[in-house]
């Protein structure tokens, strides 16, 4: 034993913020998967940057109608003036673009809060609790899966706003919406990492020396069963901004006047398409792919990299030196213990 | 060439495996022949490169491996071998037996279409002939009734025959080359020897080559012509097994020999008999499963009446499913009893209220058998030991508690600055000294441990054995020390309960169980272990034989 007593453990711990969630997996990606990381990354940081900045980036108001030359006229095409030209109600295209990402991301935010907080609650009582209270909340949940989502959001954001659209009722309306849909996944996913963790061995340590339960359910479960969160949180997030399009399209979202929404935007553009202006729908119909598929492949390389069989690996010893390294025992801490 | 006629050739084998550490060579140039008819015997601890060397054979690596050097089976080279011919040696010329047989096979078919499947995907066979010869090969194997049989699931047979049927799975396309991966290590002692048994015949009728992984000397005493010892990916040393068990030469061997423990009946001085009340005492102890709606309840104990003494070690000896577990799981208040009355340290356990016994949980403790899941993955091991202190207030934090932890951690001989390390970045046997550690902290009267060296290499369960036996003397709790292994309670137990299907089958002091026993299941249980001595093996065999023929 006096050899591992001598060698002084060496634990070389990486500094914090390369313990972060996503940056951790793109340390450790490589190939096309870290190809698809980064680019999801770039296009979210682009959205995130935008997003926080759209007063200072933005060149109008969101609910801005004339410059000091007066109106801006409807359907103009792209030019100086509106670099992305302007809408059939006479705002400026890119301006509500920008303006879209803001009222995009608050949506996000509330709804990812809302439905994470209590999802996990709910999955954690369920898991470890069990017994009736656990039957009752899958048997809800399954009820909500069984509703059309955009039905349910479609109800809330009547109940929520009664009709009316401020920009908060607009975004309460959608982010509240949402958290009801979402709910049930964090509720299963949670509530199946915490019947699997429950029953490990450190849990039962935990148990016999005799910590009460809720300390129990924090300190020891419920740290470990937050292993996918980071997953479907993008996942969500992505979603979200796909039910407040799908909301503003279907004319449930926020009035212009309010703030710039993308879904509102394109339903409003919907007769400039056959009229060939172009402009008016494009813009904020790539803005949602770009966010939904930025937000998504972060999602997706995030699940494969989670997943030690479908992560890619750097090839062994590619080099001399590698090759070298490759070649030398591992080191064992065993070492001390067996010769 | 000189080596043709050897039924596996393995020259200059160098495995790699990508891993998020960079590279990690598993095998690092391994030379290695196998003659037909032979029983070659690779063992090694944990991580050795063993199992990774005799997959190599039939190349079972994961996509992560590369892999340079030969493998010559028969007369090709499995290493460069396009995947078609691969796919039509496995099986032919080659096969695997797996270490656990209720996974190796599909529990939705039945063995019949199982072991037919493998002879049709060669096509020799037509339906009908594949069925013939999978109740054919299922006779060879000793199971009985095979035209009965052949059309049940995995499920309906017990474990030793579940192997026996992976086993005539491997025969049955007649291979030259049995991989036996741990066949027996799943298995209890006495089907262990049945087993045994099963492949000394495949090698003597069918004149089969076997490649036998494990890291049980016993088991290699009792079936192997010659030993290769694998040691951090290469080959030590190589001898036959006689001359191996008696002249050992490398120093890894010596050691590895040394610290296999062997039923030697040293008479432990049972200690003073304190007066007073017994630690744990059972009376007509019951412990029922619920069963699934509308089924019976399992019984897992009935019956059963013991007695820990303060200070006393009690050893519960039994083989899987006799209830040695959920006895030690009930004391600990993590099983419900169900009749009968249990007193744990003054505590009446049946129907009792985990608020009522939680006051007493703190004189005792508990080793769980997995040092790998015993431990919060996000919690240092300081933290984790620290976890029984901070629960019963006596200490406010981690860090109030860290003096009390580094004495603990001292005296598991793990020195302070493990305390700052992470659960994963301690090796098994540490691991299983820092739950012993906590299990102490509270300094308790009581102490169980299932298992705890079950999952340990034979070398690191030998120190984790020492220091149990020093703390137990220095402390002097009592404790009932949970195992199969009959050469491990004879290390440390004062006294010893024999379970045998959830009843007491003998009890004892420790030399008179193991030396003089007089259950009839207890003497089974004992001619039945393989002792790690090839000589005193083959007579212990024979004798195992005639009692096992006698009392069938």
């Amino acid at each position: 034993m006096s050899a591992a007593v001598s060698t002084r453990p060496v634990r070389v711990r990486p500094p914090w913020w390369r313990r972060l969630p996503v940056l951790q997996q793109l340390q450790q990606s490589v190939g096309l998967q870290r190809g698809m990381l980064v680019a999801g990354l770039v296009i979210t940081g682009i959205f995130l940057v935008v997003a926080i900045f759209a007063p200072l980036l933005a060149p109008y108001r969101y609910n801005q109608l004339r410059g000091p030359e007066g109106l801006f006229g409807a359907q103009q095409p792209p030019g100086p003036d509106h670099l992305l030209g302007t809408t059939v109600g006479g705002y400026d295209v890119l301006s509500r673009v920008i303006w879209g990402a803001q009222t995009a991301l608050l949506v996000i935010i509330v709804a990812i809060v809302l439905s994470a907080f209590l999802g996990i609650a709910l999955g954690l009582l369920a898991g470890y609790i069990g017994g009736w209270f656990d039957r009752i909340t899958i048997v809800i949940a399954d009820a909500i899966y069984a509703f059309p989502s955009l039905l349910l959001a479609i109800v809330a954001a009547i109940v929520i706003s009664g009709g009316q659209s401020s920009l908060w009722g607009g975004i309460l309306a959608a982010a509240i919406s949402i958290t009801v849909v979402f709910i049930p996944q964090y509720l299963r996913v949670v509530r199946a990492e915490v019947l699997r963790v429950k029953s490990e061995a450190f849990v039962e340590a935990a148990k016999v020396a005799g910590a009460p339960t809720s300390r129990i359910m924090f300190r020891h479960v419920l740290r470990n069963s937050t292993r996918t969160l980071p997953l479907i949180l993008t996942l969500n997030s992505s979603e979200a901004i796909l039910t407040l399009a799908g909301l503003g399209f279907l004319g449930f979202g926020i009035e212009p006047s309010a703030a710039a929404e993308w879904g509102y935007d394109l339903n409003k553009s919907l007769s400039d398409v056959t009229s060939g202006i172009w402009w008016t729908s494009i813009f904020p119909g790539l803005a949602i792919v770009l966010v939904v598929l930025g937000i998504t492949l972060i999602g997706e390389s995030l699940n494969d990299l989670a997943d030690p069989r479908l992560r890619a690996r750097r090839k062994p010893a590619r080099t001399a030196e590698e090759a070298v390294a490759a070649e030398e025992p591992v080191a064992r801490e065993e070492l001390g213990e067996v010769l | 060439m000189a080596t043709t006629d050897a039924a596996v050739d393995i020259r200059e084998l160098r495995i790699t495996f990508d891993t998020d550490g960079g590279s990690v060579a598993a095998v690092r140039g391994v030379d290695l022949q196998v003659a037909p008819g032979e029983v070659l015997a690779v063992v090694g601890e944990s991580g050795s490169g063993k199992t990774v060397t005799a997959r190599s054979i039939l190349r079972l690596l994961p996509e992560t491996a590369s892999v340079s050097g030969a493998v010559l089976v028969g007369a090709e080279n499995v290493v460069t071998l396009d995947a078609r011919r691969l796919r039509e040696l496995r099986g032919t010329s080659a096969a695997m037996i797996f270490q656990e047989p209720s996974t190796a096979l599909n529990p939705v078919y039945t063995v019949g279409w199982q072991l037919a499947e493998g002879l049709r995907a060669h096509g020799k066979y037509t339906k009908k002939q594949a069925h013939a010869h999978a109740i054919e090969m299922l006779r060879r194997v000793g199971i009985p009734d095979p035209e009965r049989r052949v059309d049940d699931y995995p499920h309906q047979f017990s474990g030793g025959q579940k192997q026996r049927i992976v086993i005539a799975m491997a025969l049955a396309l007649d291979a030259k080359v049995l991989i036996a991966d741990e066949p027996t290590t799943a298995l209890d002692v006495t089907v262990q020897a049945e087993i045994l048994e099963l492949l000394r015949r495949c090698r003597d009728e069918f004149g089969t080559a076997i490649v036998l992984i494990t890291h049980n000397m016993g088991v290699v005493a009792d079936l192997a012509d010659r030993v290769a010892v694998m040691y951090q990916g290469e080959i030590v040393e190589t001898a036959p097994v006689r001359e191996l068990f008696a002249t050992p030469r490398h120093p890894y061997t010596k050691k590895l020999l040394a610290a296999v423990p062997r039923v030697e009946l040293i008479d432990r001085a049972v200690p003073e008999v304190v007066e007073g009340e017994a630690v744990v005492e059972a009376v007509q102890l019951e412990i029922e499963y619920p069963g699934r709606f509308g089924r019976k309840p399992f019984r897992a104990v009935h019956g059963v009446g013991l007695r820990i003494a303060p200070g006393e070690v009690l050893g519960l000896v039994g083989e899987s499913g006799s209830g040695k577990t959920t006895i030690g799981r009930a004391i600990a208040g993590l099983t419900p009893v169900t009749g009968g009355s249990l007193r744990v340290l003054g505590v009446e356990m049946l129907g009792v209220r985990e608020r009522r016994f939680r006051p007493q949980r703190r004189r005792l403790g508990f080793v769980f058998q997995d040092p790998a899941t015993s431990f919060n993955p996000l919690l240092t091991i300081a933290e984790c030991v620290a976890e029984p202190l901070i629960v019963h207030g006596a200490a406010a934090s981690a860090s109030d508690a860290r003096d009390r932890v580094d004495e603990l951690l001292e005296a598991v001989q793990l020195s302070g600055s493990y305390g700052d390390r992470y659960p994963h970045e301690l090796s098994g046997g540490q691991r299983q000294r820092a739950s012993l550690a906590r299990a102490l902290a509270l300094d308790p009267e009581l102490l169980i441990a299932d298992e705890p060296t079950s999952a340990l290499d034979v070398s690191v369960q030998a120190r984790v054995l020492e220091l149990f036996e020093e703390l137990q003397a220095r402390f002097g709790f009592a404790s009932l020390f949970i195992t199969h292994d009959l050469a491990v309670v004879d290390r440390v137990a004062h006294r010893v309960v024999v379970l045998h299907h959830g009843e007491i089958a003998e009890e004892g002091p420790t030399a008179q169980v193991l030396g003089a026993p007089q259950d009839p299941y207890t003497r089974r249980l004992l001619a039945s272990l393989p002792v790690p001595d090839p000589v005193e093996q083959a007579s212990r065999r024979a004798a195992f034989l005639a009692l096992d023929g006698s009392a069938s």
